[in-house]
């Protein structure tokens, strides 16, 4: 059997070779992603986002376990930063997460964001499609949680969840233009420690500041580590499912994530093909010296490149 | 741009003296890889479960217990099963010298002990890996 | 230590000195390196002179030994009153053959007994549970019930022994079959002496072996700490170990501070359990590391003394003196012992002994020359052992008290530690103290720092590490490495189908159902542990109990 009809089968290894491909920008992915595509679009795709500490592996494992006590399947991708220096990346999210390595049900796949910006890496969105074929019922994707510009996820996910912890108090103030957007429901974690409520407060007031929203995100407290309030957490990803689907939302938000996608995609392929065409003669990096010279204006650089890619 | 190697360090068994695998893993990022830890008492079925998933070239093991002529060869054989014969296993901690061919010969391509530069157990892996 | 007067001269000569002597030389033989660190990375100046301690008060910073801040030692008279104890710790496979090398270190004239428990032991598994598979036996005696305890103490007065015990997270346990095993030889908890290492937090921090949840792990802590002032009012309750976190890579400084903010951390959760300190503190004890910097290290172990006298004093308002000690075990550091050409272990650990005697410990431990290796061998055991008893017996250092105080370099290195240890301490206490603090990963985050630039440090030849990165040699692999017999598990399994078989199972479930409904309350537990205990539960069942009840630790890992 060759991988794509391996993964068809329900192969774990076929799907992690895949995975691994599609991170590399190896064809083969792209390969199978395209003959089995038909066969996207069956999983529901959770985002876990937040600031450092809050929790977001923890809750990710706890929600995953919930969820296969109701007897889903689920696939977990967690994303950490690679380094800008060396290339090299620690991956650590699955320390949380240890007694779902054993779950057949359940797939993990660590990934480092390899140079993409925005909280995710590159191949995210390959890796959710490849896991949706396999026949995962939800896929969970945890970013990176670095700072406040994890729009990606936004683009990848049906729901998001985003994890807060108590105490942030000024904090909220200076990241809510960033997360209040991001967050279609907010989870305040750690709530046993002081301030959850104050926190909940916080949040809720923001929130409401945004009247012209149909879906007014919901706030809970849970405490991950205790698996405690994970079941209220569930619900109201659940509710947020159904006002997606009933309102014709869950359509509209993938079209445009589709069309984000389809996008950026262009956008690489138009970038690879200057990169390797203009290179036949100039190339952009003989461009920028030009301009850096001044012995070129940036305008014209682009009106070359441009004539480039029309030939 | 060469990809990334992946590599999954774990500690099997149940001593709890994680201070070699967290400065290999670091060694390991740093020289440009992208490492998998997954902490404490790790079972064999646990490791070879995560290195599958996570599709690593390297499995390498840290264990100062003295189980790891019980638990080495046991992740080796695991992963053979599994199909995934392709991936490079070495171990390190206190194993004595006796044990190290035992080890070989069930599949362990390099054992590196106390005093071992990082430098090596990298050079090694970047030069036996079987890139995907 | 001088007036102002003289120190100013000094000072003046010092630069004069500096000027006329030293800049010529320099220009003409330079010095080895540019820069010059301790073991742990702290710049060493050239000279250290009256100057460096100028704003050090005698009769306030130092004092007596045996009187408030205690720099200079616990006793008034030191080792000329009693030499430390020579404690070996000791542990291997059967508790019958533990038992054995007990006996044979009693008859070396070794003065104390310390246990080493195997793994499984140490998390709470019986030695037929999966997880144990390989482990049994292998770096330490396997105990699953009273039964293997009654035969490690076999034949050994637990009234005239001490007995020190590795043991953490089921350390309630383990005490329980001790006082058990001494009721059958009539010998009632009151006499009984020694120590639980007991301290979880460094578990969670370095050494790995935690079991439960911090919050009923400290329950737990203070549940002995009460048990204990009541009824074995001359056991050690927990030795608060930096040894660990040094192994693990920390610093000199970082082991103080982060030892001691544990420290802070049981202090705290035992009056907030209700105990007065005073009640409670004068059985605490800690367990610290000995490196190969010397001074460095005497310094350390003087630090220590003092940052903690004034913690309990001034933080914890302790009125008894004892409270304020800190009296403290000694092993030689584990980490700085090399594969490579072993018998150069016996120097390092040679010059360990001589910082922790310096340093004023209660008692050493000498590691053994072949434990980058293996578990030590009876010969190299007893060289370890011979090595104590040569700086005792011919070195000379016993015959005074403190006899490094006064110098300039290891007063200045003294103040520097302990100026460390408390930045490290109020920055800990602001993330909410150790728990916290361990929790969100600052402490182990640290370490790692640490360890790492060690690592680079010896792998860029920047710091030698003799036969390792210089001065290496072709050898061949060495000899006559013990080796545990791989039966052990097998017959541990059979030892406890044999127990499973023959106790009164009905009782044994009896308690068991007891200490959970317990364990759900708030009642001290050691009570009901006991009793489980002399029904011959097993260590795993009793922490399968609680595990049910507590649930299990999640370790936190920040890279």
């Amino acid at each position: 059997m060759n991988l794509q009809e391996r993964l068809a089968a329900g192969d774990v290894r076929a799907l992690a070779r895949l995975l691994t491909y599609a991170e590399n920008d190896y064809p083969e992915a792209e390969e199978v992603i395209k003959n089995l595509y038909g066969r996207t679009g069956r999983a529901y795709v959770i985002g876990i986002t937040g600031p450092p500490g809050a929790g977001k592996s923890t809750l990710t494992d706890k929600l995953a376990k919930a969820l296969r006590a109701r007897d889903n399947t689920v696939g977990i991708i967690a994303v950490d930063p690679t380094s800008p220096f060396t290339g090299g990346a620690i991956l650590g999210d699955r320390i949380r997460m240890q007694e779902l390595f054993t779950d057949p049900g359940v797939f993990i796949r660590s990934m480092g964001t390899r140079g993409h910006l925005g909280g995710l890496s590159k191949a995210t969105q390959a890796a959710v499609r490849l896991m949706d074929i396999f026949g995962k019922d939800y896929i969970f994707i945890e970013t990176v949680g670095v700072g406040q510009s994890e729009v990606d996820i936004v683009k990848t996910a049906d729901s998001v969840v985003m994890v807060m912890v108590p105490g942030l108090g000024d904090d909220i103030q200076a990241i809510k233009a960033g997360i209040m957007e991001i967050g279609d429901i907010f989870a305040i974690n750690k709530a046993d420690l002081d301030g959850a409520d104050r926190t909940k407060i916080e949040i809720e007031m923001m929130l409401d500041l945004n009247e012209n929203k149909a879906w007014r995100p919901p706030v809970c407290k849970v405490v991950a580590v205790e698996n405690s309030g994970m079941d209220i957490l569930l619900g109201h990803i659940q509710e947020h499912r159904t006002f997606l689907s009933e309102s014709g939302e869950l359509v509209k938000r993938r079209a445009r994530n589709i069309r984000n996608e389809l996008m950026d995609l262009v956008r690489d392929r138009v970038m690879e093909f200057i990169t390797r065409e203009t290179g036949k003669k100039l190339t952009v990096d003989d461009l920028v010296q030009r301009i850096v010279a001044k012995d070129m204006d940036i305008y014209s650089a682009a009106q070359y490149i441009m004539e480039a890619i029309n030939k | 741009m060469d990809k990334p190697i992946r590599v999954l360090v774990a500690k099997p068994g149940l001593d709890g003296h994680d201070r070699g695998a967290k400065v290999i893993a670091r060694a390991f990022r740093d020289a440009g890889m992208e490492v998998i830890y997954t902490g404490l008492r790790q079972t064999p079925e646990q490791i070879v479960e995560t290195a599958i998933q996570e599709d690593v070239e390297v499995v390498a093991m840290s264990i100062l217990s003295g189980a790891h002529n019980h638990l080495f060869p046991i992740v080796v054989n695991m992963l053979r099963e599994r199909g995934a014969d392709d991936v490079l296993v070495v171990g390190g901690g206190v194993i004595p010298d006796d044990d190290i061919p035992v080890l070989k010969e069930a599949g362990v391509a390099e054992i590196f002990t106390p005093g071992t530069p990082t430098t090596k157990a990298i050079e090694f892996i970047k030069q036996n890996v079987k890139r995907k | 230590m001088s007036d102002m007067d003289s120190l100013d001269r000094i000072g003046k000569a010092k630069r004069d000195w500096e000027e006329q002597k030293l800049e010529k030389l320099l220009a003409k033989r330079p010095e080895r390196k540019d820069k010059f660190v301790t073991g742990s990375n702290a710049e060493v100046e050239r000279l250290y002179t009256p100057v460096d301690v100028e704003q050090l008060d005698y009769l306030e910073d130092l004092g007596f030994p045996g009187e408030y801040p205690y720099t200079r030692g616990v006793q008034p008279t030191m080792y000329r009153g009693r030499l430390w104890t020579m404690r070996q710790y000791a542990g291997f496979a059967t508790a019958e053959e533990s038992n054995k090398r007990y006996k044979y270190l009693l008859e070396q004239g070794q003065t104390g007994l310390s246990v080493a428990f195997d793994l499984p032991t140490q998390i709470g598994y019986d030695s037929d549970h999966p997880l144990s598979e390989g482990e049994v036996g292998k770096v330490g005696v396997a105990i699953d019930s009273l039964k293997d305890m009654e035969i490690l103490f076999d034949g050994i007065p637990l009234d005239k022994v001490s007995t020190s015990m590795t043991i953490n997270a089921p350390a309630a346990v383990l005490l329980a079959m001790y006082i058990a095993v001494a009721e059958k030889q009539g010998v009632t908890s009151d006499k009984l002496n020694g120590t639980i290492q007991n301290d979880i937090l460094k578990e969670y921090i370095a050494r790995g072996t935690y079991i439960f949840p911090t919050k009923p792990s400290m329950r737990l802590i203070t549940d002995i700490f009460e048990y204990c002032a009541k009824h074995v009012p001359k056991w050690n309750t927990i030795s608060i170990s930096g040894y660990h976190i040094r192994e693990a890579g920390s610093t000199a400084a970082q082991e103080v501070a982060f030892t001691l903010a544990d420290g802070i951390a049981y202090v705290q959760a035992a009056i907030n359990a209700g105990l007065e300190v005073d009640q409670f503190a004068p059985r605490l004890s800690f367990f610290f590391n000995s490196h190969n910097d010397l001074l460095e290290e005497v310094a350390k172990f003087r630090a220590a003394r003092r940052l903690w006298a004034k913690i309990m004093k001034e933080r914890f308002k302790a009125k008894d003196p004892k409270s304020m000690m800190l009296r403290f075990h000694t092993q030689t550091g584990g980490s700085t012992l090399t594969a490579q050409q072993p018998d150069n272990n016996i120097v390092r650990v040679a010059i360990q002994t001589l910082a922790a005697v310096l340093g004023g410990t209660q008692s050493l431990h000498t590691n053994s020359r072949d434990e980058a290796l293996a578990l030590p061998s009876e010969e190299s055991v007893r060289i370890a052992l011979r090595t104590q008893q040569i700086v005792a017996y011919e070195s000379g250092v016993a015959e005074t008290v403190d006899p490094l105080a006064g110098s300039y370099y290891v007063e200045a290195m003294t103040d520097r530690i302990e100026r460390e240890a408390a930045e490290y301490i109020a920055k800990i206490d602001e993330l909410g103290g150790a728990p916290e603090a361990i929790d969100k990963g600052y402490i182990q985050k640290e370490i790692q720092d640490s360890a790492y630039r060690y690592q680079m440090e010896v792998e860029s030849g920047e710091r030698v590490v003799v036969g390792v990165n210089k001065f290496q040699i072709e050898e061949q692999p060495p000899k006559g490495l013990l080796k545990v017999d791989p039966r052990v598990g097998e017959m541990q399994k059979a030892k406890l189908e044999e127990l499973r078989r023959t106790r009164d199972n009905a009782k044994v479930n009896e308690e068991l159902e007891k200490l959970k409904k317990a364990a759900a309350g708030d009642e001290n537990l050691m009570p009901f542990i006991l009793n489980a205990v002399r029904q011959y539960a097993t260590l795993g069942e009793i922490c399968g109990v609680l595990r049910e009840v507590f649930g299990e630790y999640k370790q936190s890992i920040v890279l």
